[in-house]
C-alpha cells in the first residue's frame, strides 16, 4: 500500500535539486552577491544587536508612520531588482543582432521581462504609493493613526510576502515566462507547467490581500477620521487623490483576485475557464484581468497628480487654482477609467462600433487630465515659483507626462491602435506615463515628505544630479523606443534580423544606464543626507512654508501626531492657521489613547507566505500546515486583550517641552 | 547664424532617421497607408494643445521664478470662471474632433470590412473576388493555406498587387497576432475562434511580417516574408508551389503543429481540403469532437450527464504536458461526426457586419435575425440518440 508514496516527493513536493538554477551562471552569481550582501547585512544587524529594535520598534509597529517609511523602504529595495531586470532587457536587446543570440536564453530572457513588469507595478510603484497614502494622509487631516492600525501593519508584511515570493522564484524554480499578465491559454498548465506561473498567481495573491485591505483601511481613514472642520471640500487635493485610488483599489482588485483564482483552479484541479478546450475562453481572462488592469494605471496615478498638485501650491506659494474642479476632475477619472478596459485589446476582434466606444471613452478620460494639468499651470501663474527638488520633479513631470498622455489619447484610436498594438511604441508610452508620472511622482512626494519623516532635509546636489540623469535618461532610453514602434518592431523580441535597428537599441541602453546613475545618485543622495543631517536639520517641521496640516507638527512627528486635534476652517488648513496667527498650545496636556504594538500581523503574513510556498512547489503537508495555523494565530489574536495604551499627559507634556526647546533653540527658524 | 546653427543640427538628424524605415508611417498597402493618416492626423489635432501647453508650462516657471521681483504676485488667486471654462472646453473640444475622426475611421477601417477601394483613387473592380487566405500559428511559424489555389506555405505569403486579400486567422496553439505592418494592422489569432483581416498590397515588393504578441519561448523567430507580386509573379509564385511536391494531409499537419523555432520557409503542393476548418474547430487529431458539432449539441440543451462519459483519455499530445495534479486525467471528447460530414463554416461569425460601402453617418444597422444562422437543428436532434446508444 505504501510503496507508490514517494516519502521525498511528499514532502518536497516538485522541489528538487533540478530546480535550483545551477546552470545558469547569471542567476549563480546573483545569488552569491545577494547571499553575501545578506549575510553581511544579518552580521551588522546582530554585531549592533538592532534585532530587538527592530522587531520591537519597527516590524511589530502600528504606528501609520513607520509602516510607512517601510513601504518605501520595500519600494526602493523592490525598485533595484526591477531596474537590474530592466538594463539586463536593454543589453539584450542592443546585442543580440547580426546572427548574435545575446546573452540571454528565451528561458531567462522571458522571464526578466515578465519579472521587470510584475515587479515595477505590484511592489516598486504600489508599495511607494501606498507608503506615501500611509504616511501623510492622517497627518493631513489631523487623525492620530489610521481607521485600523493593526490591519495596516498587517497589510504591509503581506505585501512583503509577496516580493518575498517573487523574489524566492529567482533562486529557487523559475518565475512566470508569459508577460506580466499571464495571458492564458500560455500561462496553462498545457503551455506553462512548471511553477513560474505558480510563482505569479500565489506572489500577487499574498500581495493583493495586503493592497485590498489597506485600501479598505485608508477610506474609513479619510472617511471617519478627519480633524472637525474638514469637510469633504476642505480636504487636501493629495488626500481626495488618495481617496479615489483607494476606492480604485477596493474596487477592482477583487477582480484580479477572482481571476487569478479562476485561472489556479484551472491550473490545480483541471477546471477550464480559460482553456482552448472544453468549452474555456482565454478571451474571458484578458477581459476580467484589463477590468481591473486599467483602473491600475489609475491607482498609480492619481496620487502622483496628488503629489504635483500639493508641491505646486506649496512651492509657487499660491492657493491651488481651481480646487473645485480639480476634486470633480479625480472624481470623473475615476468613474471613466471604469469604461475603458477594451482599449488594451481593440486587436482581438471586437466590432467597430464596440471598439469606438471604448476607444471614444478612454479619450474624454484626457479631458480631466487636460483640466487638471491646466490647473498646475495656472497655479504657478503669478505665483513665486521656488525651485527646489520637489518643484523640478513637477515641472519634468508637466512637460514629459503631456507627451505620454498625446500618445496614449493616439492609441486609443483604434485604427492607429491596429498598426501601434504591442509595438515598442506602446511601451513608450506607458513607460512615459509611468516613469514621467507615477515615478517622478514619488520622488517629488520623497524629496517634499522627508523632511517630515525624520527631521532633516535631504541633500540637494546629489538630488539635482539624481534628477537630471533620470530626466535626460528617460528621454534617452524611450525615445528610440517611440521611433522603433513606427518602424513596426514589436515588444518582447529577444533576437533582431533587421542591423540597422540596432543603433536605436544601443542609444536605449545608453539611456538606461544614464537612469541608472541616477539612482545610484539617489541612493548617494540618502547616505550624504543622513551623514550630514545635522547641517540639513530643520526643526521648525514646516521648512517649505507648506499650506496642510502635516506641517503644523513636529519633523519628524510624535508618536500620537497632534497634541491636541487641530480644527479645520479653511482649504490648505495650516496656510489659514499661520495666517491667523496660530499659537501652539503649551500645557493642558491630556492622555492619549493609542494602539498597542502586535506581532501577529508578520507572523500572519510569514504563514501566508509559507502557505503560498508550499502550494507552488506542491509541498500539500506545508500549504495545509500554514492554512491551519493561520486560522489558529488569527483567532488567536482576537483573545488578544493588550490592544492599547495610553501615552501620559506628563510624557506628552514633556515631547511638547521638548519641541518648544528646539523651536525656541538659535538658528531654529534659519 | 541661426540658420547655419538650425542645418547643423536638421541635416546630421535628417541623415541619421533617412536610414530608417518608418514603415509604420509609410506602408505599401492601401489600408495601412489610411491607418498612418490617421495617426499622423490625431497627432496634428493634439499638437495644437500641448504644444502650447508645454510653451506655457516654460514660460510661466521661468517668468514666475522666485527671484523675478518685477513679476506679479497674487497669492490668493485660485478662480476664474472663465479660465475655468477655456481648460475644460479647450480638450473638450480636440477630443470632439479626435471622437468624430475615431468613429468614422474605427467602421471604415474595421478589419472585418470587406474593402471598397484598391486604393485612394481606384475603387474594387466589379466581380473581383479577394484572394483568400486562410491563417494558422502555430508554435512558433505561420501557416498560410490558399484554398483556391489547393497549396499550402509556412512563413512564406504572397499576394498578387492590388487585388484585395481576405484574411481567416485562427491558432492552433496560444494566442498569437497576425502582423504585416507595411499591408494592414494586425489582429490576434486564437485558437478556436477566427479574426478576419481585410487588406490589399499596392505596391511590389518583399515585406516582413510577424507575430506582434508575445506567445513563448521561438517567438522572436515567428517571424515570415511577404510578397507583393503582380499577377504574372504571382502565377509563377504559386506554381513554384505546386510544382515543389509536399501533401499536407491531417497526418503531415500533426508532424508541422508539434513545436518548432526559426522554421524556414516551405511548401505543399497539396492540402487536405478540411484542413483548415479541422484546425479551427480543434478537431485535427481523429475521433476529437469538432467545436463546430459541440456548439450544435450544446444550442439543444447538451448531453447533460451523459456528456460526462463522452471524453476519451489523451493519447496525442502536442503540449510536454496536459492534465492537473488534482484535476482528471487529460482527455478529449470524442466527436460523432467526421469534419468532412460536419459541413458549414464551423463557429460563426456571431455578429452581422455592416456593408461595404461608404459609412455615412447612420451607426449600426438595426439588428437582422435572418443573417444570424442557427445550427443546423436536424442534425443535433439526430446526434443525441446516436450517442445514447452508445454509451
Amino acid at each position: 500500500m505504501f510503496d507508490h508514496i514517494d516519502l521525498v516527493k511528499a514532502v518536497f513536493g516538485r522541489l528538487t535539486l533540478e530546480s535550483l538554477p545551477l546552470h545558469e551562471p547569471i542567476v549563480v552569481v546573483t545569488f552569491i552577491v545577494v547571499a553575501l550582501g545578506g549575510a553581511a547585512l544579518l552580521g551588522v544587524l546582530t554585531y549592533f544587536r538592532l534585532w530587538g529594535y527592530l522587531w520591537k520598534e519597527w516590524f511589530t509597529t502600528v504606528d501609520h508612520k513607520r509602516i510607512g517609511i517601510m513601504y518605501m523602504v520595500l519600494g526602493i529595495i523592490m525598485l533595484l531588482r526591477g531596474f537590474s531586470d530592466a538594463i539586463m532587457m536593454r543589453l539584450q536587446q542592443a546585442i543580440a543582432f547580426n546572427g548574435s543570440e545575446g546573452y540571454l536564453t528565451a528561458h531567462h530572457y522571458d522571464q526578466v521581462f515578465t519579472a521587470h513588469g510584475v515587479i515595477m507595478i505590484f511592489f516598486v510603484a504600489m508599495p511607494m504609493v501606498t507608503g506615501l497614502m500611509n504616511y501623510v494622509v492622517p497627518l493631513q487631516i489631523g487623525a492620530r493613526d489610521v481607521s485600523f492600525p493593526f490591519l495596516n501593519n498587517f497589510s504591509f508584511w503581506m505585501t512583503v510576502g509577496g516580493a518575498v515570493l517573487v523574489m524566492m522564484s529567482l533562486f529557487v524554480g523559475e518565475f512566470a515566462r508569459t508577460g506580466w499578465l499571464a495571458y492564458p491559454p500560455l500561462s496553462n498548465i498545457g503551455y506553462s507547467p512548471d511553477v513560474g506561473v505558480d510563482y505569479y498567481i500565489w506572489a500577487l495573491q499574498v500581495a493583493g490581500v495586503g493592497t485590498t485591505l489597506s485600501g479598505i483601511n485608508l477610506i474609513c481613514t479619510i472617511v471617519k477620521m478627519r480633524a472637525p472642520g474638514m469637510t469633504m471640500m476642505k480636504m487636501p487635493v493629495f488626500t481626495w487623490t488618495a481617496l479615489c485610488t483607494n476606492v480604485l483599489i477596493v474596487a477592482s482588485f477583487p477582480v484580479l483576485t477572482a481571476v487569478l483564482a479562476l485561472l489556479s483552479l484551472d491550473r490545480y484541479v483541471g477546471t477550464n475557464f480559460f482553456t482552448n478546450d472544453f468549452g474555456g475562453n482565454p478571451m474571458m481572462y484578458v477581459n476580467l484581468i484589463w477590468i481591473w488592469g486599467h483602473p491600475e494605471v489609475y491607482i498609480l496615478i492619481l496620487p502622483a497628480f496628488g503629489i504635483f498638485s500639493e508641491v505646486t501650491s506649496t512651492f509657487s506659494g499660491k492657493k491651488l487654482f481651481g480646487y473645485t474642479s480639480m476634486v470633480y476632475a479625480t472624481v470623473v477619472i475615476t468613474i471613466l477609467s471604469y469604461l475603458v478596459w477594451l482599449h488594451h485589446f481593440f486587436t482581438m476582434g471586437s466590432g467597430a462600433s464596440v471598439n469606438s466606444f471604448f476607444g471614444i471613452t478612454t479619450m474624454i478620460i484626457s479631458i480631466p487630465t487636460g483640466a487638471k494639468i491646466f490647473n498646475w499651470l495656472f497655479t504657478m501663474y503669478r505665483g513665486r515659483i521656488r525651485f527646489d527638488l520637489p518643484m523640478m520633479w513637477t515641472l519634468a513631470f508637466m512637460l514629459t507626462f503631456v507627451i505620454g498622455g498625446m500618445t496614449g489619447v493616439l492609441l486609443a484610436v483604434p485604427p492607429a491602435d491596429f498598426v501601434l498594438h504591442n509595438s515598442l511604441f506602446l511601451v513608450a508610452h506607458f513607460h512615459n506615463v509611468i516613469i514621467g508620472g507615477v515615478l517622478f511622482g514619488m520622488f517629488a512626494g520623497i524629496a517634499y515628505w522627508f523632511p517630515k519623516a525624520f527631521g532633516f532635509k535631504l541633500d540637494p546636489f546629489w538630488g539635482k544630479l539624481s534628477f537630471w540623469f533620470w530626466v535626460v535618461g528617460f528621454y534617452f532610453a524611450f525615445m528610440p523606443l517611440y521611433a522603433l514602434g513606427l518602424m513596426g518592431v514589436t515588444r518582447r523580441l529577444r533576437v533582431f534580423d533587421d542591423p540597422s535597428l540596432q543603433i536605436w537599441f544601443i542609444i536605449a541602453a545608453f539611456g538606461a544606464f544614464l537612469i541608472l546613475l541616477g539612482i545610484g545618485s539617489f541612493l548617494v543622495q540618502i547616505y550624504v543626507s543622513i551623514r550630514n543631517r545635522e547641517a540639513l536639520r530643520d526643526v521648525t517641521g514646516d521648512p517649505w512654508q507648506g499650506r496642510t496640516l502635516e506641517w503644523a507638527t513636529s519633523s519628524p512627528p510624535p508618536d500620537y501626531n497632534f497634541a491636541f486635534t487641530p480644527v479645520v476652517h479653511e482649504l490648505d488648513a495650516w496656510h489659514d492657521m499661520k495666517r491667523r496667527g496660530y499659537e501652539r498650545p503649551l500645557g493642558g496636556f491630556k492622555p492619549i489613547h493609542m494602539p498597542s504594538n502586535t506581532g501577529t500581523g508578520i507572523i500572519l503574513a510569514g504563514l501566508a507566505t509559507a502557505m503560498g510556498f508550499g502550494l507552488i512547489w506542491y509541498m500539500w503537508w506545508l500549504a495545509a500546515a500554514s492554512f491551519v495555523a493561520i486560522l489558529a494565530v488569527a483567532i488567536g489574536h482576537t483573545f488578544n486583550y493588550h490592544r492599547d495604551f495610553d501615552i501620559p499627559a506628563d510624557h506628552v507634556a514633556g515631547v511638547e517641552a521638548a519641541r518648544s526647546r528646539a523651536l525656541a533653540a538659535p538658528g531654529a527658524h534659519a | 547664424m541661426v540658420r547655419n546653427l538650425k542645418s547643423l543640427v536638421v541635416l546630421p538628424l535628417a541623415a541619421f532617421l533617412s536610414g530608417c524605415n518608418f514603415v509604420v508611417l509609410r506602408p505599401a498597402g492601401d489600408v495601412a497607408s489610411q491607418q498612418a493618416d490617421l495617426v499622423t492626423i490625431s497627432t496634428i489635432l493634439m499638437l495644437l494643445i500641448i504644444v502650447p501647453v508645454m510653451a506655457l508650462t516654460i514660460f510661466f516657471a521661468w517668468r514666475y521664478r522666485h527671484s523675478n521681483a518685477a513679476a506679479d504676485y497674487d497669492p490668493d488667486w485660485d478662480h476664474s470662471t472663465q479660465l475655468e471654462l477655456v481648460i475644460w472646453a479647450a480638450p473638450l473640444l480636440i477630443i470632439i474632433c479626435l471622437g468624430a475622426l475615431t468613429w468614422m475611421g474605427t467602421h471604415l477601417l474595421d478589419p472585418y470590412r470587406s474593402l471598397d477601394r484598391v486604393s485612394s483613387n481606384q475603387p474594387v473592380p466589379a466581380k473581383t473576388a479577394p484572394l483568400v487566405v486562410n491563417v494558422v500559428a502555430l508554435d512558433w511559424k505561420w501557416l498560410f493555406i490558399y484554398p483556391e489555389y489547393g497549396i499550402a506555405t509556412v512563413n512564406d505569403l504572397a499576394a498578387p498587387v492590388d487585388r484585395p486579400i481576405s484574411f481567416r486567422i485562427t491558432s492552433a496553439t496560444v494566442m498569437n497576432s497576425f502582423y504585416i505592418p507595411a499591408l494592414a494592422g494586425q489582429i490576434y489569432a486564437m485558437a478556436g475562434m477566427e479574426t478576419k483581416l481585410h487588406a490589399v498590397i499596392n505596391e511590389p515588393g518583399t515585406f516582413e511580417g510577424f507575430s506582434a504578441n508575445y506567445s513563448g519561448a521561438g517567438f522572436s523567430g515567428m517571424r515570415f516574408t511577404f510578397h507583393g507580386l503582380d499577377k504574372r509573379g504571382f502565377d509563377a509564385w504559386v506554381a513554384k508551389a505546386k510544382s515543389g511536391g509536399g501533401d499536407l494531409s491531417r497526418e503531415a499537419y500533426m508532424q508541422l503543429e508539434r513545436p518548432s523555432e526559426n522554421v524556414p520557409a516551405r511548401s505543399f503542393a497539396k492540402v487536405d481540403p478540411d484542413l483548415y476548418r479541422a484546425i479551427l474547430n480543434m478537431c485535427v487529431e481523429p475521433g476529437k469532437m469538432c467545436m463546430s458539432e459541440m456548439m450544435a449539441i450544446d444550442a439543444k440543451g447538451g448531453l447533460g450527464m451523459a456528456g460526462i462519459n463522452n471524453t476519451m483519455p489523451l493519447t496525442y499530445d502536442k503540449q510536454a504536458r496536459r492534465g492537473t495534479v488534482f484535476g482528471p486525467g487529460p482527455a478529449y471528447v470524442a466527436g460523432i461526426c467526421d469534419i468532412a460530414e460536419l459541413g458549414g463554416e464551423g463557429p460563426q461569425d456571431a455578429k452581422p457586419r455592416l456593408p461595404s460601402g461608404p459609412v455615412v453617418g447612420a451607426g449600426l444597422p438595426k439588428p437582422d435575425l435572418a443573417r444570424v444562422s442557427l445550427p443546423p437543428l436536424e442534425r443535433a436532434t439526430y446526434l443525441i440518440p446516436r450517442l445514447e446508444k452508445n454509451s
